[in-house]
């Protein structure tokens, strides 16, 4: 019993609970299903709550530690292994807290076979809180494939025009990286005899030529994800295709899972090789900070651009990561956090205007400030949120993150050079230039087309879905110390493994 | 004498029942054909009980020319469970048909123990005979479906090739004969060790077995006659041979070139490997471009040959080479939970005169028939080898093997070949999901029990899977002294 009531199980499988309820229910009860999903969802926040509050930030290790042998396959035990720390514990509670915002926003944009949309939906939702708290590479990869199922279907069925192209696109693409994942994966278990993260971790040191290998391996996994450049062309198609809250948890939340893989297992299983593929890795993300701002600067469909903006904030986050000291890294976490809120947020807005008036061209609106004042202000500061205005969210973390990697160009540090730093740097100015000019596109200007003179103020329950993040945009803009409390002593206990191995080296 | 019956039981008992069965069959009036199946059903039973009841301890009988061990006890499940499943899906298919014979379940018992008899081999004379056992009743059914051009094609065309490959099987046979004084497995080898054997004939011989073999199990070049086969033969059999075929090619791919030729690793792994690789990339490649559903499983059962392959490379290995054949029948059971469940799809949407293959027939399947489709999904990523199924422990399994014997290319290529399946098992998904239609769904109860509950056992059995991995590991090659 302690098993299925243990609080990471619990928050881990409760929407299965929500499926089967939801696979007795007749399509025709739209409604129902709606609030049994959203029940479901707000259930399973309140049970990670509960894992929050019996969290020990102080505490830099492992928690909640849950761990069972599942299935035994000769010699190897594969274990049923959960466990939370700081590095996680933020990510999760960011899964939980988007979905039932996304549940929220489908109310009325998802009219058509609304039941396989939310047992999808608590599915997708099962595996994403599975990937953040597994600590068996075997379970982690059980997890990590079985997003993408749900995942298709809901790009497939409920996307845009091109959604079946988006959807395979989707499909393939992350699966060719983690094939690679899982031989290295199997690698591991036959040269060390088990696939449990912190075993692995407290052996010794891979040897340094083979580690190289293995974090590659890891990496493709990983870095499609993310997505880096030049291996994100897969994720504007599925942004575009995707229905809202699709858009929402992919940006939110599948797009972390990216990050948090190089953070939990690159930097964890390989610190030498991570310490000598930092600078590599840092300049994928710098060109995928310049790059995804350059390229969002002139779409002309709002989606679009917030998809390839997704790009750039992504290269912050990997930047911070790889700059391999605690402001960096600390940075780097709350940066992915911020950009579920933000981006999150303005798939949402997006959404609430197409929902309108089905069309995401740019130039088909503005001067909208007028007619649609609640709108216009809550965009206006989920904008100025996502470019980084101080005060908001967005800051606290692309500042953080510069930090560390100027800290890391020091000679002594894993990059050994400015440059990273001043040319990300540019990369904030170029987000207030598309982001603000998106802002002028829609909401500034005359109002001079006439589809828009009728469109109605954001109702009661949209602003309910975006209140939430608006309210978490000021707290971590304004008061972020309880978000890196929480993740700090674990960031400095990988740091300190990291440095090790960063003074071996030659 | 007694001891040697007992370790044939299971055969014995099934081939009886094969014989007992036309006769009674005679005395059964035509509106009652379902008793026929039945009884049959019943034999099958009645052999798996002799099976997992029967000897406990591996040994040999009848002079070493048949052995009962783990490896033939889990393959001879393996064709049981194929031949129940195989009438379940027939059943009602054959009478919609309007093809319904009562013959066609006592050949399929017959092939059966044809099967088993490869699977407890340990002769290459008996591997000859079971195979030609297994192969001509396989022949007649493929060739069923009478008045239409394609099956008696298909017929023609298995048993051309079919031919040709068992004479390919004998000569090699003859060649080992010649170069080793036996046709014992046990007997080729110790010849090979005590030195007395003609490496350079026996590797020839060895070849030739595996040309025939390859033929069996449908490996590139070899695979020439599976998509016609496949396609012209009725659903049902096609079912059936797609895993008891395979599976019973397998037995002695395994069994006589993991015991008999060892030493002849240096010659044959190349060989081995490039046989492997290429099925895989041949049959996943050509996959793509099919559009009708049973020339796509066709490919598709191409492709999983070539990923069962895999397992022979680790030849000449001792430790790996057992682990390797145990994640090789694991694999073998996976695909037979996962092909029943797949071809009982199809046989479901299958109407008259050969329509409804097309994958555009399966069009707004998900809609109309939540749960078929549901099902036909968890195949289809299960053949692609996506948790939480079956298919996919089963390729864990088996890129385990393939990696511990240090064959990284092999394994990369074989995971770049799933990403590559990925994309046409996929296209069925989305033709059902994604695409309006009214596809026509038949009733048959039994087809339908079969998909669901092969459908739950590939999800169910992936997540509860130690029992079967103790299995499969402890189901190992006896080497008979």
């Amino acid at each position: 019993m302690d098993l299925i009531f243990h609080p990471l199980t619990l928050v881990t499988f409760l929407p299965l609970v929500g499926v089967v309820i939801l696979l007795f229910l007749r399509e025709e009860q739209k409604n129902l299903i709606r609030w049994v999903a959203l029940g479901v969802s707000l259930a399973t926040f309140i049970v990670s709550l509960v894992v929050l509050a019996q969290f020990q930030a102080s505490n830099p290790d492992l928690q909640l530690v849950i761990r069972r042998v599942w299935i035994q396959v000769a010699g190897w035990d594969i274990a049923y292994h959960l466990g939370v720390d700081g590095l996680s514990i933020l990510l999760v509670l960011l899964t939980t807290f988007l979905t039932p915002i996304a549940i929220l926003s489908t109310w009325t944009a998802v009219e058509e076979r609304v039941k396989e949309f939310m047992i999808f939906f608590l599915l997708l939702e099962v595996g994403m809180v599975g990937v953040f708290l597994a600590l068996d590479l075997f379970l982690f990869y059980i997890f990590w494939e079985f997003t993408l199922v749900p995942m298709y279907f809901l790009i497939g069925i409920w996307g845009g025009p091109r959604r079946m192209y988006a959807a395979i696109k989707f499909f393939l693409y992350t699966m060719a990286g983690s094939i690679l994942m899982l031989l290295a994966i199997l690698w591991l278990g036959i040269q060390r005899g088990t696939f449990s993260l912190p075993d692995l971790v407290a052996q010794d040191q891979i040897p340094a030529n083979i580690q190289i290998w293995l974090f590659l391996a890891f990496a493709a996994a990983f870095a499609i994800k993310v997505p880096m450049w030049p291996l994100h062309s897969w994720l504007p198609d599925a942004h575009v295709e995707a229905p809202t809250a699709g858009s929402v948890i992919l940006a939110g939340v599948l797009l972390k899972m990216g990050t948090y893989g190089f953070l939990r297992f690159n930097l964890a299983l390989f610190p030498q090789a991570a310490v000598q593929l930092a600078p590599l890795m840092a300049v994928l993300a710098v060109i995928g900070i310049l790059y995804g701002a350059a390229v969002s600067f002139p779409q002309k469909d709002v989606k679009k651009l917030v998809a390839y903006s997704s790009v750039s904030h992504l290269g912050f986050v990997m930047l911070g990561l790889f700059a391999l000291n605690p402001q960096g890294i600390q940075g780097g976490i709350l940066q992915m956090v911020n950009h579920g809120i933000s981006t999150g947020a303005l798939f949402l807005i997006v959404g609430m205007i197409y929902e309108r008036r089905h069309t995401r061209e740019m130039d088909a609106f503005g001067g909208l400030w007028k007619i649609m004042p609640v709108y216009g202000a809550l965009t206006l500061i989920v904008a100025l949120s996502s470019m980084g205005l101080p005060g908001l969210n967005g800051f606290v973390g692309e500042f953080t993150i510069l930090l560390g990697a100027w800290e890391a160009g020091q000679a002594s540090g894993s990059l050994g050079s400015y440059f990273y730093a001043g040319f990300a740097a540019i990369g904030v100015i170029l987000a207030a230039i598309y982001m603000l000019t998106m802002f002028q596109k829609l909401f500034l200007g005359p109002l001079d087309k006439e589809e828009n003179r009728q469109l109605k103020d954001l109702n009661w329950r949209e602003i309910v879905t975006l209140v939430p993040l608006v309210i978490l945009i000021f707290w971590i803009g304004l008061y972020p110390k309880p978000f890196f409390s929480l993740m700090a002593p674990a960031v400095d206990k990988l740091v300190a493994n990291l440095s090790m191995s960063l003074a071996a080296l030659p | 004498m007694w001891a040697d019956r007992l370790i044939l039981l299971p055969v014995t008992i099934l081939a009886a029942w094969a014989i007992l069965l036309t006769l009674v069959d005679l005395y059964i009036p035509e509106d009652r054909k379902g008793i026929t199946a039945s009884l049959s059903a019943l034999g099958l039973v009645l052999a798996l009980l002799a099976n997992w009841f029967g000897v406990r301890q591996p040994q040999t009988a009848f002079f070493g020319m048949a052995v009962a061990d783990g490896f033939a006890s889990f393959l001879n499940t393996i064709f049981l469970l194929s031949g129940l499943f195989g009438i379940a899906v027939a059943y009602d298919y054959l009478r919609r048909q309007n093809i319904a014979r009562s013959e066609y379940y006592s050949l399929m018992l017959f092939s059966i123990s044809g099967m088993m008899l490869m699977g407890m081999a340990a002769d290459l004379i008996m591997v000859f005979i079971a195979l030609e056992l297994l192969s001509i009743p396989l022949y007649v059914m493929a060739g069923f479906h009478r008045d239409r051009l394609d099956s008696e094609e298909a017929a023609l065309k298995y048993f051309l090739l079919g031919a040709f490959a068992g004479g390919f099987v004998v000569y090699g046979i003859a060649l080992a004969y010649g170069a080793s004084g036996s046709t014992r497995i046990a007997g080729i080898l110790s010849a090979v060790q005590s030195g007395s054997a003609s490496p350079v004939l026996l590797t020839i011989g060895a070849v030739l077995i595996l040309v025939g073999l390859g033929f069996k199990v449908a490996a590139v070049p070899f695979h020439m006659w599976t998509p016609d086969v496949y396609q012209g033969a009725p659903s049902s059999v096609t079912a059936f041979m797609a895993v008891g075929a395979k599976a019973a090619g397998f037995a002695a791919l395994l069994r006589v070139f993991l015991l008999a030729f060892p030493t002849l690793s240096d010659q044959l792994i190349p060989l081995l490997w490039a046989l492997a690789a290429l099925t895989m990339v041949v049959g996943n490649v050509i996959a793509i471009a099919q559009s009708n559903i049973k020339r796509l499983l066709a490919y598709s059962s191409i492709a999983h040959a070539g990923y069962i392959l895999m397992a022979t490379v680790t030849l000449g290995q001792n430790r790996l080479m057992t682990d390797a054949a145990s994640a090789a029948l694991f694999y073998l059971f996976a695909y037979l939970l996962t092909n029943f469940g797949a071809w009982a799809i199809v046989i479901l949407l299958e109407q008259q005169e050969g329509k409804g293959l097309n994958l555009q027939d399966y069009a707004g399947l998900g809609k109309k028939q939540p749960a078929l489709a549901a099902a036909m999904t968890v195949f289809m990523l299960s053949l692609t080898g996506v948790p939480p199924t079956m298919g996919f422990l089963g390729k864990f399994y088996l890129f385990r093997a393939v990696l511990e014997g240090g064959f990284i290319g092999l394994a990369v290529i074989g995971v770049l070949t799933s990403l590559v399946s990925a994309y046409y098992y996929l296209r069925v998904v989305i033709v059902m999901y994604m695409q309006e239609g009214e596809p026509l769904v038949n009733r048959d109860v039994l087809v339908r029990w079969t998909a669901a509950l092969t459908a739950i056992a590939v999800v169910v059995l992936s997540l509860f899977a130690t029992p079967l991995f103790q299995w499969a590991s402890q189901a190992t090659l006896y080497v008979a002294k």
